[in-house]
């Protein structure tokens, strides 16, 4: 194949798709994640405010989202992507089906995140007459933080590699440029540059935000 | 308000005598998978303002659960827990739908109680302090005794003069910008019992709050809790299992054997007299087991400072005629005044023995058959 100044543009588009699609489905789903993580902590039959029937049911269904496997997912959601976007085809159409699959994963990784917090500390606050949205902000958020951020690194680069399998129904981004040249087309030299930047773009990320646990983090100094 | 003199005095009086805390008799079951724990059982006890009062039980007892009754982070099973003569259980009106649902929500009534407004109202009113002094880890020590003034929502600048104001109090005044990660376990007990007094309560509830600590940091950190009961005027109850603390701070004090109040009484009185084995066995502690050799008879002889001039046990021995052995001998400072015991053996002869028991009630030193 030819290095020429189409391919690089093609590598360029591809890096910025596959962030746009990993940044817009994780901020998504983080938006919907945290508080059904918050749920899944607080209203366990041991939490804060029980309400264990609901709890359970969405328990349920979080599993059940969590075990169809995301190719099958791309391929259920294609009416309520084309409802939602107006396309089933480009980076944008994949951020639905990413969010479905990312934000009930996302609600796990929060929930154990929250689970951490000690249940001493909980407890104080309750004996001070908090409130439990009370104890939601000010006491499981801000101690759970470095957690939720060392869960953000694992989600945001699961999501990112979810986000590579877009290539088999016409996305975009990094993953299709691997499927579409070097799968179908068998061009290994070009599905060996594609995985290096994943690579590369995977350890910026958990890098990233490694680090920004460790510095919000007040337990160790 | 405005009365006449002498019924406001008297209604002065009274608020002395009607106490703080009531408890009537309180029950606590747990279900667990075993079936039913009962962790309390018909409690009843009275806690008057302004006193330090001590609840000790060996582990298990229910202590714990006890004190957590007191501000409703347990709800009792049955009983109730009266705070400035009201009931904490509440009025028991007819629930609305919309409470119904959310009970049916929540998994019973119980629930929705510890929740309740009013119970967070008495609680702004009960400070408490804990074994691991649970601290937000992620706030440094002057947002962490900010941390109660912000729920109230007391504004920020008035938090933080209440707050160093404390800090000062507990001698953490240069350590404000540390977080806990950074302090020793005394240090965290301290801003822990700043935090405590931020909302002003009119109770601190200690639970085993100097377990974790060694003997020294205990002693400060019990000076400090005195500090607090006689200065601001705060009632304190302590939870714990060392008769040590006990011992050096607390005015009343009840054992808690197997979820039942064994006996409840002045310190003094439960030091020199202890009326149930659980008693004898929190004051001796180790000491009546190790020297249990022998079927020989033993006597413990109770000091409470006035004889200290008198060669007790010597005039004992010339008068009657008999060996006595010492087995076990202390000085413990109870409430501020030197008392002490003596775990002596006396002969197994009858006569002799009795020769003995007469010479202590004519000398008038308290003393007691240790079995």
């Amino acid at each position: 194949m030819v290095w020429d100044a189409t391919t690089w543009e093609m590598l360029k588009t591809g890096i910025w798709e596959t962030l746009f699609m990993t940044f817009a489905s994780s901020a998504i789903s983080y938006l919907i994640g945290i508080p059904l993580g918050i749920f899944l902590v607080v209203a366990d039959a041991d939490g804060i405010r029980p309400m264990p029937v609901l709890q359970k049911m969405l328990g349920v269904v979080i599993n059940l989202l969590r075990s169809i496997p995301f190719i099958i997912l791309l391929i259920l959601l294609i009416p309520f992507t084309r409802a939602i976007v107006g396309t089933t085809l480009g980076a944008k159409a994949i951020v639905p089906p990413l969010v479905v699959a990312a934000a009930p994963y996302i609600a796990r990784m929060v929930e154990s995140s929250f689970r951490e917090v000690d249940a001493g500390v909980i407890e104080a606050a309750q004996s001070m007459g908090a409130t439990t949205w009370q104890i939601i902000w000010k006491v499981l958020l801000p101690e759970a933080k470095p957690s939720l951020f060392v869960g953000a690194a694992i989600s945001i680069t699961t999501i990112l590699g979810y986000s590579a399998m877009a290539g088999f129904v016409g996305g975009g981004g990094l993953g299709t440029i691997a499927i579409n040249y070097g799968y179908y087309r068998y061009q290994t030299d070009m599905m060996l540059v594609t995985v290096v930047l994943l690579v590369i773009i995977v350890q910026i990320i958990q890098e990233s935000w490694m680090k920004v646990s460790k510095i919000t983090d007040k337990r160790i100094r | 308000m405005e009365k006449q003199k002498p019924a406001l005095e008297l209604e002065e009086q009274d608020k002395e005598q009607n106490p703080i805390i009531q408890l009537k008799g309180l029950g606590k079951q747990f279900k667990t998978s075993n079936g039913p724990v009962t962790a309390l059982d018909d409690i009843h006890l009275e806690i008057n303002p302004g006193e330090i009062f001590g609840i000790i039980g060996l582990s298990g007892a229910g202590k714990s659960t006890l004190v957590r009754c007191i501000n409703y982070l347990e709800v009792p099973t049955s009983g109730t827990v009266i705070f400035e003569g009201v009931s904490l259980a509440g009025k028991d009106d007819k629930p609305s739908l919309a409470e119904k649902l959310f009970r049916f929500l929540s998994g019973g009534s119980d629930q929705a109680k510890k929740n309740s407004e009013d119970i967070r109202r008495a609680r702004r009113s009960m400070g408490m302090i804990f074994q691991q002094f649970n601290l937000l880890a992620q706030r440094n020590v002057l947002q962490n005794v900010c941390f109660p003034l912000e729920l109230i929502g007391t504004n920020r600048k008035e938090a933080q003069k209440r707050a160093e104001e404390l800090l000062k109090m507990v001698g953490l005044e240069d350590r404000m910008k540390a977080y806990p990660a950074q302090l020793s376990g005394g240090q965290k007990q301290r801003v822990a019992i700043a935090r405590a007094m931020a909302t002003n309560p009119k109770v601190l509830l200690c639970d085993e709050a100097t377990s974790a600590l060694d003997p020294n940091t205990t002693k400060q950190i019990l000076g400090l809790l005195k500090q607090i009961n006689r200065e601001m005027g705060v009632t304190v109850i302590v939870i714990t299992h060392e008769m040590s603390v006990i011992e050096a701070i607390c005015d009343r004090v009840a054992i808690i054997d197997q979820s039942h109040i064994a006996e409840v009484g002045k310190v003094s009185d439960i030091f020199s007299n202890p009326k149930t084995p659980i008693g004898r066995q929190l004051i001796l502690g180790d000491a009546a087991k190790k020297v249990a050799l022998g079927t020989e008879r033993r006597l413990r002889i109770i000091f409470d400072g006035r004889e200290s001039s008198e060669p007790v046990i010597s005039n004992l021995v010339l008068a009657c005629k008999v060996p006595i052995n010492i087995m076990h001998a202390e000085t413990k400072d109870v409430g501020g005044k030197a008392m002490g015991h003596m775990l002596i053996q006396i002969p197994e002869d009858e006569t002799e023995a009795n020769r003995v028991i007469n010479y202590l009630k004519t000398v008038k030193v308290a003393f007691e058959e240790v079995r």
